[in-house]
């Protein structure tokens, strides 16, 4: 057992040049750690934050842990009152609650004699703080605000536009690649063609269409548009290139009708593929944010993009539930990329689309 | 252990199946008969149709339709009630007395756009490139904990631009953790998005954090592509470290990172989502690039009433753009696959 872990320890250092480190060595691990901090440190910052209150979150300078001061009820003031160390003039240290502030004094009592009050400069006393996770940043905005509704728009949005995607493209990719026809190279350069066309050089004549269909704030008008997708067609395509005639063949002689192989014979042995492409789409479709955003103005209607931008807008001081709805809408898909990373990284390598 | 776990997961697997099967079997009642009519010869029709109804319905018929918005004047979406033909779109678009000063246009919000669009994409993707090659070729070295840090740089690319917009918005905020930082080094507090002269360069370096993933992974499939054996010849030869990055690595990238710069471009240029949650394309109009002149013009003009045609028109402006690039693109590409088929 040792023995084996020293040599993958040996396998893992193991140096181009051997027993001499490079300065691009030290370079390296220097650039990767600081890249680490840079890349993982807002969301890893963003995640803690969510869950500090909503002074913790604009006390500056900012704390790194949820750590929020302690407050106590004080006989005769209506709110709890914040804590604070005092040093004293003789250097003892007294617990006192803070009432208000005046400058660079601030007016104290003592909770335990709540007659008297204090006048104690400023950078005399320090605040106490314990640890305590605000979970209620979490559970308001689903309660109070519209976040469940938007969350299941989404959700929606998600999985019907990935299973329209998955179907109608692999129909096509499937007539592409199994059948020789007439037409054929034709449906090809159509199909390239519609590659060359973003989405943002005809946002207004889509937004004409979707409006003729009666689709402006509905769902319906955010799923459609994007339905069929270039890219999709063309992954699935190349994978059935691949697959082998004799099993079609095979299942014409059965008498399989010509929709029974593409769904029997051709789409479970292209499952590689379409996973590639479902995993591509839930990402599109979560993450979409320019078109909902024309289509879609009634709030019973957004998505959780388009809700936390609006509800951002709005509300510009929460950043405490802004913070934590933040979490929520980035949350499934980081799930997803930590169960299927290397099946994403390799996708993308291979098809070179995002 | 192993063998209960692939069962259950065979089990909800099939019953998974199950509404798939059914929708399959009810579509194959109509399938069946259609095929009968019109025989196995023309199913593959049938099979394309539905795609090519989405594509003509929203690529098709809209890029028809640009044109005719874009040549039409008027304030009401129908066709029947807009003027044409007119070319005062692009009168309107391309009215300056000098094209250098965005102030002394009609539509000065557009030039301002397109100069802007110019300064983010030059930096943007340059330093972009930069930082993908770096960590690609540190990421492509022996590394201790390899598979980690690939997923730290690229994880990013998966964040929606809301989330990023907001993540970096909240971080660069006067009293944000970036500024605590630079003050606990002895700085001043810098305003990160709301100072003219700043914003635009926030706004790029969020935009390379967001997107250098995706052109690493590209970056890193060409390093790998390159044949170890010249590594090999190399060291035998005893040649230096920067020497085999200058003289192997980064000409038997250059077809590929070709690739990147065109690719980057298209996207650059296109960009909207995280600026306009970042900054809304201010302070001014310091940070607004052409996309969110088309947005702001066709769909979200508060005041003024929308303009359909004057949005359309700039749309078929940057079309063009995107088309040069494009064609760029297949050609290099083509390129690169001949080469690759001489070796």
């Amino acid at each position: 057992m040792s023995e084996t872990t020293s040599r993958i320890i040996k396998i893992a250092t193991k140096k181009r040049y051997k027993n001499k480190y490079h300065w691009t060595d030290y370079f390296s691990y220097f650039y990767l750690f600081l890249g680490v901090l840079l890349m993982f440190g807002p969301v890893v910052w963003l995640g803690l934050s969510s869950l500090k209150t909503l002074a913790g979150i604009q006390e500056y300078p900012p704390t790194i842990l949820p750590l929020s001061q302690i407050q106590v009820d004080v006989e005769g003031y209506d709110k709890p009152l914040p804590i604070f160390n005092v040093t004293q003039e003789d250097g003892s240290v007294k617990q006192l609650a803070q009432i208000k502030r005046i400058g660079i004094n601030a007016k104290m009592v003592d909770p335990l004699n709540p007659g008297e009050t204090v006048k104690v400069p400023i950078d005399k006393r320090e605040k106490i703080r314990e640890f305590k996770i605000q979970w209620q940043n979490y559970v308001d905005p689903l309660r109070k605000y519209d976040f469940l509704l938007y969350f299941k728009n989404s959700t929606f949005i998600t999985v019907v536009a990935t299973i329209i995607t998955l179907i109608i493209n692999s129909m096509a990719a499937y007539a592409l690649s199994i059948y020789e026809f007439r037409g054929k190279n034709f449906a090809l350069v159509f199909v390239i063609g519609t590659l060359l066309i973003p989405l943002t050089i005809i946002l207004v004549p889509v937004f004409y269409v979707v409006a003729n269909f009666g689709m402006i704030n509905s769902l319906w008008g955010v799923i459609l548009p994007g339905a069929a997708t270039p890219t999709g067609v063309f992954l699935l395509r190349q994978y059935m290139l691949t697959l082998p005639r004799e099993l079609i063949e095979a299942a014409r002689m059965d008498h399989a009708s010509e929709w029974a192989i593409y769904w029997r014979v051709v789409l479970p042995l292209s499952i590689p593929a379409i996973a590639v492409l479902a995993i591509f789409s839930i990402m599109w479709r979560w993450n979409d944010f320019l078109w909902p955003l024309i289509v879609l103005s009634k709030s019973e209607v957004y998505t959780l993009q388009i809700g936390l931008n609006a509800f951002h807008g709005e509300l510009t001081s929460q950043w405490n539930y802004v913070l934590s709805m933040t979490m929520v809408t980035l949350l499934p898909i980081a799930i997803i990329f930590a169960y299927l990373q290397k099946f994403i990284t390799t996708g993308i390598a291979s098809t070179g689309m995002k | 252990m192993e063998n209960i776990r692939n069962q259950t997961k065979i089990f909800f697997l099939r019953i998974l199946n199950i509404p798939f099967a059914f929708l399959m079997h009810a579509i194959d009642l109509i399938m069946w008969p259609i095929q009968k009519i019109i025989g196995v010869r023309n199913m593959p029709y049938i099979f394309l149709l539905p795609n090519l109804i989405f594509f003509g319905l929203f690529v098709i018929i809209p890029l028809g339709a640009n044109f005719f918005f874009s040549l039409s004047s008027g304030d009401e979406l129908l066709f029947a009630e807009r003027e044409l033909p007119t070319t005062k779109q692009y009168d309107q678009l391309f009215d300056c007395e000098s094209y250098l000063n965005p102030n002394t246009c009609t539509e000065d919000f557009f030039w301002r756009g397109v100069y802007n669009t110019i300064f983010f994409v030059v930096f943007q993707v340059g330093l972009m490139i930069f930082f993908s090659v770096l960590t690609a070729v540190i990421l492509n070295k022996k590394i201790i904990g390899r598979g980690f840090f690939r997923s730290v740089f690229f994880f990013p690319v998966l964040l929606s631009p809301v989330v990023v917009g907001l993540i970096w918005q909240w971080i660069l905020l006067k009293n944000g953790a970036f500024n605590a930082i630079i003050e606990s080094y002895g700085g001043d507090k810098i305003s990160f998005l709301t100072d003219p002269s700043w914003a635009m360069a926030s706004v790029i370096f969020v935009s390379i954090w967001a997107h250098m993933g995706f052109y690493t992974l590209i970056v890193l499939a060409g390093l790998q592509a390159i044949p170890p054996n010249l590594y090999e010849a190399a060291e035998m030869d005893g040649t230096s470290r920067e020497r085999i990055f200058f003289r192997i690595t980064l000409p038997l990238l250059m077809p590929n990172l070709l690739v990147v710069f065109i690719l980057a471009s298209i996207k650059g240029v296109q960009t909207f989502d995280e600026i306009y949650v970042l900054t809304g394309g201010g302070p001014g109009t310091s940070t607004s690039l052409i996309v969110q002149y088309i947005f702001t013009t066709g769909f979200a003009s508060s005041g003024s009433v929308q303009n359909f045609g004057l949005a359309a028109a700039a749309s078929m402006v940057l079309g063009v753009v995107l088309l040069f690039l494009t064609l760029m693109q297949l050609y290099f590409s083509r390129n690169k696959e001949s080469k690759h088929q001489e070796i």
